[in-house]
């Protein structure tokens, strides 16, 4: 096999942070090659070397593809040599076509003008070669994740790809749509299109990868061949430490009932008669960690967030009871009078006011608690902000920085200050190190830990399994709406959380 | 990260300076614009542009669009746009038109209805903004178009004046002598010092108050340089005005205006819920802060002040004419713009739109000092706007 792509040395330098340092990357031709790491080691920084999204020049070492010095000023440049990258939010418009988006910016046409008969038949055949039914003329926002993610594919099919790059492909996609796509990928792996797959999920590289390269804090750590490969080998490179040491040490001692939510029921905010909850019930205890597991679409934050404010979904109807007395929670405002905290799973969308500066943000939820009568004491605000910093080890020069210039792992903390400061008894967290390096992860830990000391309550939603096993106290499984089990920390593994999922998902099978 | 970086590094004149160009810049413009058109005009026209009757008219003749402005900034900061104030001003002068000439209601009487009715038309579209989602563009152009022509209707296309004295004191009064001397008028010198001194007053304790709790404090040379600009005009405007008939009533409610909403916007809940809101709408909602309702009083707080403006330009016109008010909107949000206020909503100041409608206002007054002509103007105002906004976009991108 001949090498199609070598990198060399790659370093990349953003203004106070070294994201890359010395990455190699060998990649054969017609290989499929995995690129691990936890989130920040860099992998998406490298692939946008590659890509051209950082022109030559702006990052040092050197990149060969097919034998010849790459030097691309852009994306274009990338491209025209059949470098295609296929990012984790597509890149589609959703309310084109899909013969429109296949070929945008690439257009079947001479002299400007569109030659639609023959796009609509090139459309067929590269649709054909992806494997999906569907008439070039559907819009494309009307179709779900999965089958976008093939037109993704498709799109790249038709500028000639060589080299084609996956960013978490399957990250957004449920257990059938993505075993399609292993399949697509084995397929294209057939037809001698050389693939690069970003991926956390380790089961779906053991399937497809033939390589594996390891990167860690912005550096190669090791490149595992087929028979090399085994979880425990990659977590081991990937973390740097071994998985027993990954979440702090806790006694979990629950106390009381603190919260109970019961015959929860909620329906679609937009799409008639549509049911996202189906009579869920749960229970939360003093000084408890509590995990939902499920997979993406399992209604895990659209419970969450219902329960909060009624900020998602319509018709809802159940009780939630905190300290054995059912309370309302139709409004945010009435929800955190009722002791309640959400923390949300998209923190830069939903969690942070960005443009403004820390302090601010920490007391947002609470203002009344630096205020008399409505009237701003700013000392009182720098003081809390200050306690919050010291307290939850934000990482910062000043509290007066703006929250967008944080790290991920800061802004998280950020956001879990403001909901501290006003002092719920229970903390829902979704997906509360999602995008978080490993180091501010084992903080998060830390302080959710810290949180259940004290005597609140935590809900912790979460995809990644090892982390609810690693934290929780009890763990609840959801699948397509319904709370479908419920495991003591004793009980649950992750073939048992698995277990319960496709036991109650009719459509799902087995891997 | 690059901020990041800037803050730690040592807290020169030149990076404290960069942070905050455009607070200080805005004022120094103003002050080279004021220069340059004294210079220019003592020059070509041999007129004091400084002169005691300017000033007093420069305030006059602006003060309805800084007073819009305060209320602009609050819909501007919360995300959206008020296109229908200049119909507004229009309509609301016809209220009161109608209501004093053709019914003879007392000046006490008209001007708490016209308040409300202000207060009415900006809840009627703030309704429809805050809890339709209708973009506000859309439901402001629909006002515009409604109340222009309900100015119309109202005054039956003709002028309807003149008011009576009460009424036209809203705009042409001025504040009596307590003192009884009168020139120079010794309640306005009086009013002015003591504004001065709490400036400053307010100006040290701020800085006290930083210093205790670590937030890095301006260098002192920024702040004395910048009190002392800001001091020295507002002695020199309070001398000329004292020396020429006293303070305007407008000059009084602008001024009291300016600084409830300046305590506002900086000091209460609601004022900083309102910056929270226009800088990330779904995150405020999510932290227990209702937004509709925010908005829909931005809405209505618009209102009140378009209808306060209405008044006075009625009052300084002394008829109520169904031209009333055309264009101001574009005035208004040019202010707003100058001022440093973010397209997008969640930041501007209000010391910075007053002073973007001074800006605005002394070009105005001295372009046509100068003589020249409507054409030109509208197209160095414009681009003013525009070089204002750009300067805004580098320094951000920067």
């Amino acid at each position: 096999m001949a090498t199609l792509l070598e990198m060399r040395g790659i370093s990349k330098v953003f203004p106070g942070v070294r994201a890359l340092d010395h990455v190699n990357l060998t990649v054969e031709q017609g290989e499929i090659h995995a690129i691990c790491g936890e989130n920040g080691a860099g992998k998406s920084t490298l692939m946008k070397v590659l890509s051209g999204v950082y022109p030559h020049g702006s990052y040092d070492g050197e990149i060969f593809y097919d034998g010849a010095l790459l030097a691309n000023r852009g994306i274009r440049d990338s491209e025209a040599k059949g470098i295609i990258i296929i990012h984790q939010e597509l890149a589609l418009v959703p309310l084109l076509s899909i013969a429109e988006n296949l070929f945008l910016g690439n257009e079947v046409a001479s002299g400007g003008i569109i030659n639609w008969p023959r796009a609509f038949q090139m459309t067929g055949e590269l649709l054909k070669k992806v494997g999906l039914d569907e008439p070039p003329t559907t819009q494309v926002g009307k179709l779900g994740v999965g089958k976008q993610q093939l037109i993704e594919i498709a799109k790249a099919l038709a500028k000639d790809v060589r080299l084609l790059i996956l960013d978490e492909p399957t990250a957004a996609l449920q257990e059938n749509d993505s075993q399609k796509l292993l399949d697509l990928m084995l397929e294209l792996k057939a037809q001698g299109v050389t693939q690069i797959i970003i991926s956390h999920k380790l089961n779906e590289i053991g399937r497809v990868a033939d390589r594996i390269t390891i990167i860690r804090d912005g550096a190669t750590v090791s490149t595992l061949s087929k028979s090399e490969i085994s979880e425990e080998r990659i977590i081991r490179d990937m973390v740097g430490r071994d998985m027993a040491h990954r979440y702090p040490e806790r006694d979990g001692n629950p106390g009381d009932v603190l919260m109970e939510v019961s015959g929860w029921n909620v329906w679609h905010p937009e799409q008639q008669g549509r049911q996202m909850i189906r009579d869920a019930a749960f229970t939360v205890r003093k000084g408890e960690i509590v995990g939902i597991a499920g997979l993406m679409g399992a209604g895990r934050t659209e419970l969450a967030m219902s329960i909060f404010g009624h900020a998602y979904g319509r018709d809802i109807s159940g009780t939630v009871k905190m300290g054995g007395k059912a309370v309302d929670t139709s409004s945010v405002t009435k929800a955190i009078a009722a002791g309640l905290a959400y923390v949300t799973e998209d923190r830069k969308q939903l969690g942070l006011v960005l443009d403004e500066p820390i302090v601010r943000n920490i007391t947002l939820a609470n203002l009344a608690g630096v205020a008399t009568r409505g009237v701003l004491s700013r000392g009182r605000e720098q003081q809390v902000a200050e306690e919050y910093r010291r307290a939850m080890s934000i990482r910062t020069p000043s509290v007066s920085q703006k929250v967008v210039n944080l790290s991920g792992g800061n802004q998280q903390k950020v956001v879990l200050s403001k909901w501290l400061f006003a002092d719920p008894q229970v903390l829902i967290l979704d997906e509360p190190t999602r995008g978080i390096d490993v180091g501010a992860k084992f903080e998060i830990y830390t302080i959710m830990n810290e949180l259940a000391a004290q005597g609140r309550g935590v809900v912790m939603i979460s995809s990644e399994m090892p982390e609810l096993l690693g934290m929780c106290d009890r763990i609840y499984v959801m699948n397509e709406g319904r709370i479908v089990g419920e495991l003591t920390k004793a009980e649950a593994s992750q073939e048992r959380i698995m277990s319960l999922i496709l036991k109650n998902d009719g459509k799902a099978k087995v891997a | 990260m690059a901020d990041q970086t800037a803050g730690t590094g040592g807290k020169g004149i030149g990076a404290h300076l960069g942070g905050h160009l455009r607070e200080n810049g805005m004022i120094l413009a103003l002050v080279a614009i004021v220069l340059f058109f004294t210079v220019i005009v003592r020059v070509t026209q041999g007129v004091d542009f400084l002169s005691a009757q300017n000033i007093t008219n420069l305030f006059l003749q602006n003060s309805y669009v800084i007073i819009m402005a305060l209320g602009m900034l609050l819909v501007i900061v919360a995300g959206h746009i008020d296109l229908s104030v200049g119909s507004v001003v229009g309509f609301t002068g016809a209220v009161a038109a109608v209501l004093t000439v053709n019914m003879g209601w007392p000046v006490y009487a008209v001007v708490p209805t016209c308040l409300f009715v202000g207060l009415l038309i900006g809840a009627a579209q703030g309704y429809w903004v805050a809890y339709w989602r209708i973009p506000s563009f859309i439901v402001t152009l629909a006002g515009m178009l409604v109340f222009r022509g309900l100015t119309l209707w109202l005054l039956a296309g003709q002028n309807v004046g003149p008011f009576p004295r009460s009424f036209q004191s809203l705009s042409t009064g001025f504040i009596p002598d307590a003192f009884g001397v009168d020139k120079p008028n010794m309640t306005a010198l009086a009013l002015v010092a003591l504004a001065a001194v709490a400036i400053l007053w307010m100006g040290l304790r701020a800085r006290a108050r930083d210093q205790q709790f670590g937030i890095a404090p301006e260098p002192m040379i920024v702040f004395t340089i910048r009190n002392f600009v800001i001091t020295a005009a507002l002695l020199f405007v309070g001398y000329k005005l004292a020396s020429f008939r006293g303070l305007p009533n407008v000059v009084v409610v602008l001024s009291v205006l300016t600084v409830l909403y300046a305590f506002f916007t900086e000091s209460t809940t609601t004022g900083r819920r309102i910056y929270a809101l226009g800088g990330n709408e779904k995150a405020a909602r999510l932290s227990g802060i209702n937004t509709d309702r925010l908005v829909f009083l931005t809405f209505c707080n618009m209102g009140v002040l378009a209808s306060l403006a209405g008044m006075i330009v009625a009052a300084r016109l002394n008829s109520s004419t169904p031209k009333a008010g055309v264009g101001f909107e574009l005035d208004v949000i040019a202010a707003v713009f100058i001022g440093g206020a973010s397209m997008t909503g969640g930041s501007g100041k209000i010391i910075g739109v007053v002073v973007g409608a001074l800006i605005m206002g002394v070009m105005n007054n001295g372009m046509s000092i100068m003589g020249i002509g409507i054409d030109y103007q509208q197209v160095i105002k414009g681009l003013v706007l525009l070089a204002a906004v750009i300067f805004d976009v580098y320094n951000k991108n920067k």
